[in-house]
């Protein structure tokens, strides 16, 4: 019984990752841009859940304004700094957002301070549900899993059954054909990087009453989901899913098995599965 | 120009302040693991983000292999240390090189990380509290003492001395066959590969040529400082070193000598406090403004500034 909670467990921090690396991969995908303050967004998303919930006192509330904001800081820094990089040496992506990473962590230092807080679970969701006389599942964890796998869902109708979803997919094939058909690639782009950075905020939100918030959160989880995105394929939504779930497995019974290891245990897997395919598991062509 | 430059770094100890002698000391460190990156960002095209590793772990050995209490033979340590960040570097070179672009980013990153944990979270060399090295290494010959590292003048000096070595060793392997190979594959790999260049060899040379010298680098900066901890392998010392290299100007290793001092002075500026107060505290969003505005504003570095007086720019710098 306890193998399959933490079975469980692995599984809703797998399906968090997929949020993240989702929107790493998308951006990564269409517009050739590596973002390394993606894990900046996770950060921010859980420390507006922690601000707006004490401001609000509810979640439910919180929930959409966070989004809203999320969504115009990308729409921003994308118009201002990552569209001036598309067509520059991935070192210049890399250092700018490294740069901005030192941005969000200090103003979350001036803002929040260096301590950790916990984020309370929203009433509706406090309960848990018994499996054996002394143990139970929180219906919280299960709440997360069930909110990523919808979004996973409407994700994928949305990429692959609709004309917008054909328009991204078409941009990141072959930029100049889709604006000679009179679509302007530019919004485009605009619009995915601040989805794909919402998606992120989003991750942090849910995130947060489980893992509380702290500082140095974003870098953290940024590089397992680069290990989710390698593991997976650049650009493969349908990898991201594969891998992240199997990194939040590895990882959560490499922590109960062999703690002082798990650190390391994630990075071995991705070693081993780039023995085997250098371009990860599933390629996108 | 360089000589000139030299000349200034020669004359600090005139200063007389043991904190300025030690201070340069550390940024002629840090240029020389500048330098080494340069090998594979400005030569190459490879964007490691996970150089810092090699460094770390250079400096864990020194203190793995010096006794407790005593000091541990200069030329014994320092081939075993270059040996075995060779050696690493050629392993996790296997690995890595088999992707590129991108990917090549991630998965150093991702060593490193690695890396990073395996001495954050295991006993092995103190946790996230690292470890000391009580005894800096003896650098004698045929008995008597010839270089004291433990005097900070010596030390400065012996560092200028490796700084001016490593540095006419790469611009001599850049101007050979070989850096030439190199040069050529960061702009067209398939080219090269026609031309019967096979890339695969000449990148792990070029990567375990930069992890030695980043080791070497992480050798000085553990005798320096006497202590090693788990950040110096961590990805925010890689990225501070791309950032070293980006201020300066890579593709020239003067550009990577130049950054650091660049990077370390801003570092002094924005921290201190006698000039800004309590902001000081916060030095790290001043750095991040800066790099934000470097990327956009300069981007290939200080030492295009020097580009339009005295000679012209070198062949290998074009990318």
């Amino acid at each position: 019984m306890e193998f399959f909670i933490q079975l469980l467990n692995g599984i809703q921090y797998g399906l968090l990752l997929f949020l993240l690396a989702t929107g790493l991969t998308l951006i990564f995908g269409i517009m050739g841009v590596l973002n390394l303050a993606h894990g900046s967004f996770y950060m921010v998303g859980a420390y507006l859940a922690y601000w707006l919930a004490r401001q609000t006192g509810n979640m439910w509330l919180a929930i959409p304004l966070e989004l809203a904001i999320v969504f115009i800081i990308g729409l921003i820094l994308e118009s201002t700094l990552y569209a001036r990089l598309y067509h520059r040496d991935h070192l210049h992506q890399v250092l700018l957002s490294f740069g901005l990473i030192l941005i969000f962590e200090e103003l979350r230092s001036i803002f929040f301070g260096d301590d950790v807080h916990g984020v309370p679970v929203p009433e509706s969701l406090k309960h848990s549900i018994p499996l054996t006389s002394t143990l139970s599942y929180p219906v919280y964890r299960l709440f997360i899993s069930a909110t990523c796998l919808a979004v996973a869902g409407a994700m994928y109708l949305v990429i692959q059954k609709t004309k917008i979803g054909m328009t991204i997919r078409a941009g990141s094939t072959n930029r100049e054909m889709v604006q000679s058909l009179g679509i302007n690639i530019k919004l485009v782009y605009r619009w995915v990087f601040a989805f794909g950075v919402t998606l992120a905020a989003f991750a942090g939100m849910i995130a947060a009453p489980v893992s509380s918030v702290y500082p140095g959160m974003g870098s953290q989880i940024l590089i397992i989901c680069f290990v989710v995105v390698v593991i997976g394929g650049i650009g493969s939504i349908k990898g991201a899913m594969v891998a992240a779930l199997m990194i939040g497995i590895v990882d959560t019974l490499g922590q109960v098995l062999l703690p002082e290891f798990s650190g390391v245990a994630v990075y071995l897997l991705m070693a081993v599965v780039l023995l085997w395919r250098p371009q990860g598991l599933f390629k996108v062509a | 120009m360089l000589v000139l430059g030299a000349m200034c770094i020669a004359l600090v100890p005139l200063t007389g302040a043991t904190f300025y002698i030690q201070l340069v000391s550390k940024i002629m460190i840090l240029a020389i693991f500048a330098m080494s990156l340069d090998l594979l960002v400005g030569c190459v095209g490879l964007v490691s983000l996970g150089h810092a590793a090699f460094f770390g772990v250079a400096g864990y050995l020194i203190a793995f292999l010096s006794p407790k209490y005593q000091a541990a033979s200069f030329w014994l340590t320092l081939p075993a240390v270059l040996m075995i960040s060779a050696a690493l570097a050629c392993l996790i070179g296997l690995l890595v090189l088999r992707t590129s672009g991108i990917y090549f980013i991630m998965v150093t990153l991702a060593f490193g990380q690695m890396l990073y944990y395996l001495f954050h979270d295991t006993k092995l060399g103190g946790g996230s509290d690292g470890i000391y090295l009580y005894v800096k290494p003896e650098l004698s010959i045929a008995g008597s003492k010839v270089v004291d590292l433990e005097k900070p003048l010596q030390f400065f000096y012996f560092v200028f001395a490796i700084l001016l070595g490593v540095y006419f060793l790469l611009r001599h392997i850049l101007v050979s066959p070989f850096g030439h190979a190199l040069a050529g594959l960061r702009v067209n790999e398939q080219r090269m590969r026609s031309l019967g260049f096979p890339p695969f060899p000449y990148k792990l040379g070029a990567f375990v040529l930069a992890g030695m010298l980043a080791g070497l680098a992480g050798y000085l900066s553990a005798c320096q400082f006497g202590f090693v901890n788990p950040e110096i392998l961590s990805w925010h010392y890689s990225a501070t070193v791309l950032m070293m290299l980006i201020l300066g100007g890579a593709g020239r290793l003067y550009g990577a000598i130049l950054g650091a001092f660049a990077y370390v002075l801003l570092q002094e500026l924005l921290a201190s406090q006698a000039l800004l107060g309590s902001l000081a505290k916060h030095w790290q969003l001043g750095m991040g403004v800066s790099v934000v505005l470097i990327v956009l504003l300069l981007p290939s570095g200080l030492a295009s500034l020097f580009d339009h007086f005295g000679r012209p720019r070198p062949a290998q710098s074009g990318g």
